[in-house]
């Protein structure tokens, strides 16, 4: 009884927890009565510190350390006998699994989760706008609807559920046995769930939810209630996870790809997780800083951002933006991956201009990082910045427009076969291109100075980020779903899925460039009475686009549980993940494969992109075999 | 790159009319959006000479990017109707083109260059909003959760303080220049009648300048997200003739006017002379009243 309670696990994590909150009263206590304190139990302290130790109790209960913890204090480590590894019954997926598959499934349906939370939260801010003078919430908790919406949407479901079905796919693609680091896997998906418990647990702080909006500007997030630190310590957890992971992809594309797979015949979903993970190695750490200057401030009175004690408020902004700019690829680059994958197979042609694609997305890194400011043109930041970021700004669009072209160029005069996946892809290239027009149209300032901060730009993001990224994520779920559970989807209920989705989202968020250009501001909970028609068919809209969710989440439970088996290959693809059974062996290629050529030789007699040693196909080029065949 | 083979056909390439008919439908396409582009009533009344020069700017945007729009979506819907999968097509393959390199410098090219005459143009529009100009008047704007204040530095009542409102009243066809602080957490001045707007950020002095050309009331809205009482965080800008901002000034207490009734300046101070009006239904005095009109 005893071994097994000791033993790794949820059960182990949970019984951890209290002992976490115990070390938080333990330090407040104890440093505060050393320090002379008259008032030794303050509730907001211990409640801080709590969130930094209950999590790592919780982890280390789990059981995510335990192997460190072993080689650290020279006990034996107990030998890779591969138990923690692979899922042979639903519980272990509630485990520490080091199995980059059972990881990426893991992470793809935690961020679903957050999906339909998130998305729960917009729905209820619509019952909020639905009517000029809304009653239905108070504008405290309406701002924290809105705060908590986007967090939860960009930490916990955008971010991670392309790192998800890249932690699936990835590496059956560059043909690796698992990550490079399967340990620092399950933590970073462990990280997670505590992440997002703690974003939404802010709710129930006295005072309500963190209301400073996902950005948490200072200095309303230093001097807000204590809501608002949950926001502060939850991103670190989301962002060490995002941060690990980064590292992870980045060791395991440079290092364990298969024999012959040289950059260039790399899938474009590799190239684009590879831009993504410098980004986020790279970036990411900026976020970490400037929530680490909000805790200071709050905690301590370190008075980073104290206007009046030397603080320099424009600072938060600079640090801030050097990650949230950035993040925004971070959040599109790896649907730019899937939506290549997609296309090339359900075009059956080859990628046009294959290593344009590839140099975009670096282009796209690079430039990525000198753009930050442009969320500042409004900030009062020194006037000459303006010039230069709107040159950067406008220059991003180059690269974006080549990948768009060469998608385009893909489509033409292929075999297109439109089944769910490349319905998202196509819809995403239109509506992708609207929301990129608008990106234009907000790089030139003095446009943006009027807009900046309306619903024009709640309208943009929502094109990026929904018509954007959440178009590329279907088109991705939907089309590794045979490899991933080993089931085929219902395709009538994908195509309803992709056309209530396509109608609603625009009649959702279309209207919303015309209320902001009119003159109604983002993040408020009432509105001027000449938006009131417009508002009430957008709340309208809104609710059929979170119901047309239900049809999604419908056909992946009965189709998981359900579905007709799947073969190992259902779209003819030549990359390397449909040449192994679905779902893939537990060491996922039970022989090495040897990579000949690139991956979309679509049209290209007798191409293959790469062969097994113990199979029938003689290595050689992909031109070879292409001759070969003609003989 | 293409090679054809006997035993995979590929789709022949697209017929001359095709591309006609196409490229003819999508010159329509984006006349009828460059059209409605110009039929929804996108902006509020302009109220001074910025919001002109900012508004022909975004047309100017409309008439560049819908055609872009309309040729991605033509090439999509075109694909779909013209190379989607037939029956007995279904192990069929496309033509193994890899690229174009011609065509590529070409869709790197043009679009680099169309975005660097946006850029100059956009830029001669910010310095051209940015000008000083002579007979200036600055006026300063203070953000407070969740009201605004204005003061006249240059109009000073008896007791030598500048005169401080807290609805914002402008002379027209004065350039104004806008001096804006914050004494707690960042707001937005946003003058959506002047297309222009600046936070108030703790700590230092941001500003922009306008020049009001049009009589009436228009909104000012507080677009930074600053507390709870963000929402109505709203006032109202008056712009009226030369004459009848004298008169405003007099009326609370600027001294270098009529001296009847400079007593009651200290009253524009006091909350009971906010307009109650501006703030429910919020935004009620949205519609431009020809206040002052002659």
């Amino acid at each position: 009884m005893i071994a097994r309670l000791r033993a790794p696990g949820l059960h182990r994590g949970i019984l951890a927890t209290p002992l976490g909150i115990g070390l938080a009263y333990a330090i407040v206590l104890i440093i505060r009565a050393a320090s002379g304190f008259g008032h030794v139990v303050d509730g907001t302290a211990i409640l801080q510190v709590a969130m930094i130790t209950t999590p790592f109790a919780f982890l280390i209960g789990l059981g995510a350390f335990d192997y460190w913890f072993y080689w650290a204090i020279g006990r034996p480590t107990r030998p890779e006998d591969h138990s923690g590894h692979g899922a042979r019954t639903w519980k272990d997926y509630f485990r520490i699994n080091t199995d980059h598959k059972v990881i990426g499934v893991q992470y793809v349906v935690h961020s679903f989760a957050y999906f339909m939370i998130a998305g729960l939260f917009a729905m209820l801010m619509r019952v909020q706008l639905a009517q000029p003078g809304g009653k239905f919430v108070d504008a405290n908790t309406y701002n924290g609807l809105f705060s908590v919406h986007a967090t939860l949407m960009i930490f916990l479901f955008v971010i991670p559920v392309f790192a998800g079905l890249a932690n699936f796919v990835l590496p059956l693609m560059i043909g690796a046995p698992d990550m490079a680091f399967p340990r620092l896997n399950a933590l970073s998906f462990w990280l997670l769930p505590v992440a997002g418990l703690m974003l939404l647990g802010s709710f129930f702080a006295p005072g309500g939810s963190f209301a400073s909006g996902w950005t948490a500007y200072a200095p309303l997030s230093t001097t807000a209630p204590i809501g608002q630190a949950f926001f502060t310590l939850g991103v670190q957890f989301a962002g060490a996870s995002s941060i690990a992971t980064a590292l992870n992809f980045l060791v395991t594309i440079i290092t364990m790809r298969a024999p012959g797979m040289s950059f260039f015949r790399m899938p474009l979903l590799v190239w684009a997780n590879f831009s993504t993970s410098l980004l986020v190695v790279i970036a990411t750490p900026f976020i970490a800083a400037s929530q680490f200057f909000v805790l200071l401030d709050r905690g301590l009175g370190f008075n980073f951002f104290n206007a009046g004690q030397g603080g320099n408020v424009l600072l938060y902004q600079n640090v801030f933006w050097f990650y949230s700019h950035p993040a925004v690829y971070i959040m599109m680059l790896p649907g730019f991956g899937i939506i290549s994958e997609v296309i090339a197979v359900k075009a059956r042609k080859p990628i046009f201009g294959y290593r344009m694609m590839a140099f975009s997305l670096l282009a796209i890194v690079v430039l990525g990082f000198t753009v930050w400011a442009h969320h500042m043109f409004t900030s009062g930041m020194p006037g000459w910045i303006r010039d230069p970021m709107m040159i950067t700004t406008a220059i991003i669009a180059v690269p974006t427009g080549v990948k768009i072209f060469s998608w385009l160029a893909t489509l033409w005069r292929g075999v297109l076969h439109m089944d769910t996946p490349m319905l998202w892809a196509m819809g995403f290239i239109t509506m992708f291109t609207l929301g990129g027009i608008s990106g234009v149209m907000l790089a030139m300032v003095p446009f943006d100075l009027h807009v900046s901060k309306t619903y024009f730009i709640v309208a943009h993001i929502h094109y990026v980020l929904f018509g954007g990224s959440v178009f590329t994520i279907f088109a991705g779920v939907y089309y590794w779903f045979p490899k991933m559970t080993g089931r085929m989807y219902d395709e009538r209920l994908g195509r309803w899925h992709f056309w209530t989705t396509l109608v609603f989202f625009n009649l959702t968020f279309a209207p919303m460039h015309i209320i902001g250009i009119q003159g109604m501001p983002r993040r408020v909970a009432d509105y001027a009475l000449q938006f009131a028609t417009w508002n009430l068919l957008i709340s309208f809209a809104s609710w059929a686009l979170g119901l047309s969710t239900l049809i999604f989440v419908y056909n992946m439970i009965v189709s998981w549980r359900g579905g007709p088996k799947a073969v190992a290959n259902p779209w003819r693809a030549l990359t390397l993940e449909w040449q192994v059974s679905s779902p893939p062996p537990i060491f996922n290629f039970d022989s090495m494969p040897t990579v000949v050529g690139g991956p979309y030789e679509y049209g290209v007699p007798g191409a293959v992109h790469a062969v097994f040693r113990d199979g029938a196909d003689v290595p050689a080029p992909a031109g070879a075999l292409a001759m070969a065949t003609k003989e | 790159m293409e090679e054809t083979h006997p035993s995979t056909p590929h789709r022949p390439p697209i017929g001359r009319a095709t591309i006609v008919r196409v490229l003819g439908l999508g010159l329509v396409a984006s006349a009828l959006g460059i059209g409605l582009g110009f039929l929804i009533p996108w902006f509020p009344p302009a109220a001074a000479t910025q919001a002109h020069t900012i508004d022909t700017l975004y047309y100017v945007l409309i008439i560049v990017t819908v055609p872009i729009f309309v040729l991605v979506t033509s090439v999509v819907l075109l694909s779909a109707w013209k190379w989607r999968m037939r029956p007995g097509e279904e192990r069929l393959d496309g033509p193994p083109i890899h690229g174009n390199t011609q065509l590529e410098v070409i869709w790197t090219a043009l679009p680099a260059a169309l975005i660097a005459a946006l850029v100059v143009y956009a830029a001669i529009v910010l310095h051209d909003i940015g000008v000083k100009k002579p007979n200036t008047i600055t006026i300063g704007v203070t953000g407070q959760q969740w009201e605004w204040r204005f003061t006249y530095p240059g109009y000073h009542d008896a007791q030598g303080k500048p005169i401080v409102a807290l609805q914002l009243y402008l002379p027209d066809n004065r350039p104004v220049n806008f001096r804006i602080h914050s004494v707690d957490v960042i707001h937005t001045f946003w003058v959506p009648a002047f297309r222009l707007q600046e936070d108030a950020v703790p700590g230092i002095t941001t500003g922009f300048r306008a020049t009001p050309d049009r009589l009436g009331s228009y909104p000012i809205i507080c677009t930074q997200l600053c507390g709870y009482g963000h929402t109505t965080m709203r006032t109202t800008l008056h712009i009226v003739t030369a004459s009848a901002f004298n008169t405003w000034l007099a009326e609370h207490g600027y001294s270098g006017a009529e001296t009847a009734s400079v007593r009651t300046g200290g009253a524009v101070r006091s909350l009971a002379a906010r307009d109650w009006t501006a703030y429910a239904p919020i935004g009620g005095t949205h519609t431009a009243t020809k206040e002052g009109s002659q």
